[in-house]
């Protein structure tokens, strides 16, 4: 097992570099970033320029630029953002801070109530509850998070203070214009509706999951041979159903990353949220090749690392896997 | 003559059918996308004034909705239900053919990637698996930009905020799924009978896989295409209420233009423009999402129905 997860680990470095390769190459076809150097800064003077190209890594060759970007990152010899000359690392640890904030509450609501979902339909399949919670989780499939996000601002930022006179849930940032230090009942209040945002794909997503994996469980032999054999109903539910039935669950959710990114890329910039999300869509309209690169850099190292977790936690998880 | 009972012989296609009309949501579904398909294509009838027509003389802006325009107007006086129409035309355009075209490329691919193994199946199986890992809306924007500003490929992909851009756009990445699925059919299939059968009579790779293996896949396959008809529908509006969708001809637009318009029209309390276009993108996605559920019930023979 640990020798498993350190050759993983070895292999991720190759990985890792070779993604980074593909994103860097991407990006500088797609996003020009010596054009949107000029665009921004239109009086740059020749060894301005000249100094962006080398600090960022722009060689005209592909592979000798990504070298000396790459060499730059690592001796974290970052080079300012192209709007506004702004130091990237504290801007991305702000975002990063926000955004974890922002996915580990959602994740953690929409988890739990996607998966107290899942059972509650499987205990009594093809019942109404049954009926009742697949389709609701249809429904929320089927729901892009814009479209809630917008319908809930709608209903909060002017219909609640119109009939009610008072803000419940304010509909953009973290804290309100002109607050300093940290309140953590405004943070909370405006981390609301951004929550249930993402949350609710979460729980249309594991709530479905749950009930089938449920379900191949229960219809098992060893379920039978567990009541069989005497042991109480509920007993025979947690401790052979459950945690079994919880075994690819767990899986899906270190894979699932990637699709929750997506959520809150899409709901931060509806809410004005300062997180990840936010931070990329601005940098890539503004095409900021500084801001984007260690962006996409944590996004691929957090996907190869959830995608490891994914592995090593199903071989732990279930005994009937031997990793090689 | 002997009395035994006498079984009604169904064909599976029979039974198919019959499983699949007893799921109710999709019914439901095809009747609602019916209508639509209907509306949208007699789009001449049905809308009551053209993309960019006024509904009345100024002042006609954001009126909510009444007599002369259903479901209100909208910033410079047009009206919100025939834009709908049009919105969905192109919508269900981009759908359409962004699906038909990724389940084509992904058949290919995967039927011969399942079948061949060997380098060339690690390979595509790496790359789709690096593709399906990273957020979807982040490699699409990526994606978009470095095949826009690929000045070679222009003749095919279109200009980049034209509808047949999008439609390669998502072409270029709905095959990696189907791929997969096909993949995986194909490699469970192939160990069978029948194709070692076709194999000893000496048909060759190619008829194997046109008349064995992706006939016997077409339930998958079905379902794989329901749903990128969603996956792309619901991209679409994605990227366009990011602007960054398709902007055919001027005052053209889409369900996802036209829910990005609704993010304006929220803080001003214009409700009509947020609600009515959300609920179309919303009944479309659910009323295929259900559709494809059903499909998928209907065609995997080993699933019974756990009721």
């Amino acid at each position: 097992m640990l020798k498993y997860v350190v050759r993983r680990l070895a292999w991720s470095i190759p990985t890792l570099c070779f993604v980074t390769f593909l994103v860097y190459v991407a990006l500088r076809i797609g996003t020009n970033p010596v054009e949107s150097y000029k665009r921004i800064n239109p009086r740059a003077s020749p060894e301005k320029i000249a100094q962006y190209i080398d600090v960022n890594g722009l060689d005209p060759n592909y592979v000798r630029g990504y070298f000396r970007w790459l060499v730059n990152f690592i001796t974290l010899d970052w080079p300012r953002s192209i709007k506004g000359s702004r130091e990237v690392a504290p801007a991305l640890k702000d975002a990063l801070a926000n955004t974890l904030r922002l996915g580990t509450a959602a994740s953690v609501v929409g988890i739990t109530v996607g998966l107290l979902l899942g059972i509650f339909a499987a205990l009594r399949p093809g019942g109404r509850r049954d009926v009742a919670v697949n389709t609701a989780a249809f429904v929320g499939i089927s729901i892009p998070p814009y479209v809630s996000a917008i319908l809930f601002q709608l209903f909060f930022a002017v219909y609640w203070s119109r009939w009610f006179g008072s803000t419940l849930f304010p509909t953009s940032g973290v804290y309100p214009p002109g607050q300093t230090g940290f309140n953590l009942g405004l943070m909370i209040r405006h981390m609301v509706l951004p929550t249930m945002v993402v949350a609710i794909q979460i729980i249309a997503v594991y709530a479905r999951y749950m009930r089938s994996s449920l379900l191949d469980v229960l219809s098992s032999e060893y379920m039978r041979t567990a009541r069989s054999k005497g042991i109480s109903e509920r007993r025979v539910l947690f401790k052979h159903g459950l945690r079994n039935a919880l075994i690819p669950v767990v899986t899906i959710a270190a894979l699932d990353v990637g699709s929750i990114v997506g959520g809150l890329i899409i709901t931060e910039n509806i809410f004005s949220y300062p997180g990840m999300g936010k931070y990329f869509l601005s940098a890539f309209g503004e095409g900021d090749f500084p801001l984007l690169m260690p962006w996409m850099v944590l996004i691929v190292f957090s996907v190869l690392l959830f995608n490891l977790l994914a592995d090593v936690s199903y071989a732990w998880l279930d005994p009937r896997i031997r990793l090689e | 003559m002997n009395d035994d009972v006498v079984v009604p012989a169904k064909s599976p296609r029979r039974m198919a059918y019959e499983r699949f009309v007893s799921h109710r949501g999709a019914v439901v579904g095809v009747f609602v996308l019916t209508i639509l398909v209907v509306f949208v294509a007699l789009s001449p009838f049905t809308a009551r004034y053209g993309v960019n027509e006024a509904v009345q003389a100024p002042p006609n802006y954001f009126l909510s909705p009444r007599a002369n325009a259903w479901l209100g107007t909208d910033d410079i006086g047009r009206d919100l239900y025939s834009r709908l129409i049009y919105g969905v035309r192109v919508s269900l355009v981009i759908g359409f053919f962004s699906a038909v075209i990724s389940v084509f490329l992904g058949c290919l691919i995967g039927a011969v990637a399942g079948f061949r193994g060997g380098m060339f199946d690690d390979i595509i199986m790496r790359i789709t698996d690096l593709f399906l890992a990273f957020p979807f809306l982040v490699t699409l924007l990526v994606m978009r930009n470095m095949l826009g500003a690929i000045t070679w490929l222009r003749p095919i992909t279109g200009d980049l905020s034209s509808v047949r851009f999008i439609i390669v756009l998502f072409a270029i990445f709905g095959w990696m799924s189907v791929a997969r699925i096909v993949r995986g059919q194909v490699l469970a299939l192939k160990e069978r009978e029948f194709i070692e059968a076709a194999r000893a009579v000496g048909a060759s790779r190619w008829y194997i896989v046109r008349r064995h293996l992706l006939p016997n896949s077409i339930g998958p396959i079905m379902v794989a295409l329901t749903f990128s008809v969603v996956g792309a529908i619901l991209s679409e509006s994605t990227l366009a209420f990011f602007g960054y969708g398709p902007q055919a001809g001027a005052g053209a637009t889409s369900l996802g233009i036209l829910v990005g318009q609704a993010k304006g029209a929220v803080n001003t309390g214009f409700w009509w423009l947020a609600v009515f276009p959300c609920l179309a993108l919303v009944i479309i996605a659910l009323s295929i999402n259900f559709i494809g559920d059903a499909l998928r019930d209907a065609t995997d023979p080993r699933m019974v129905k756990d009721a």
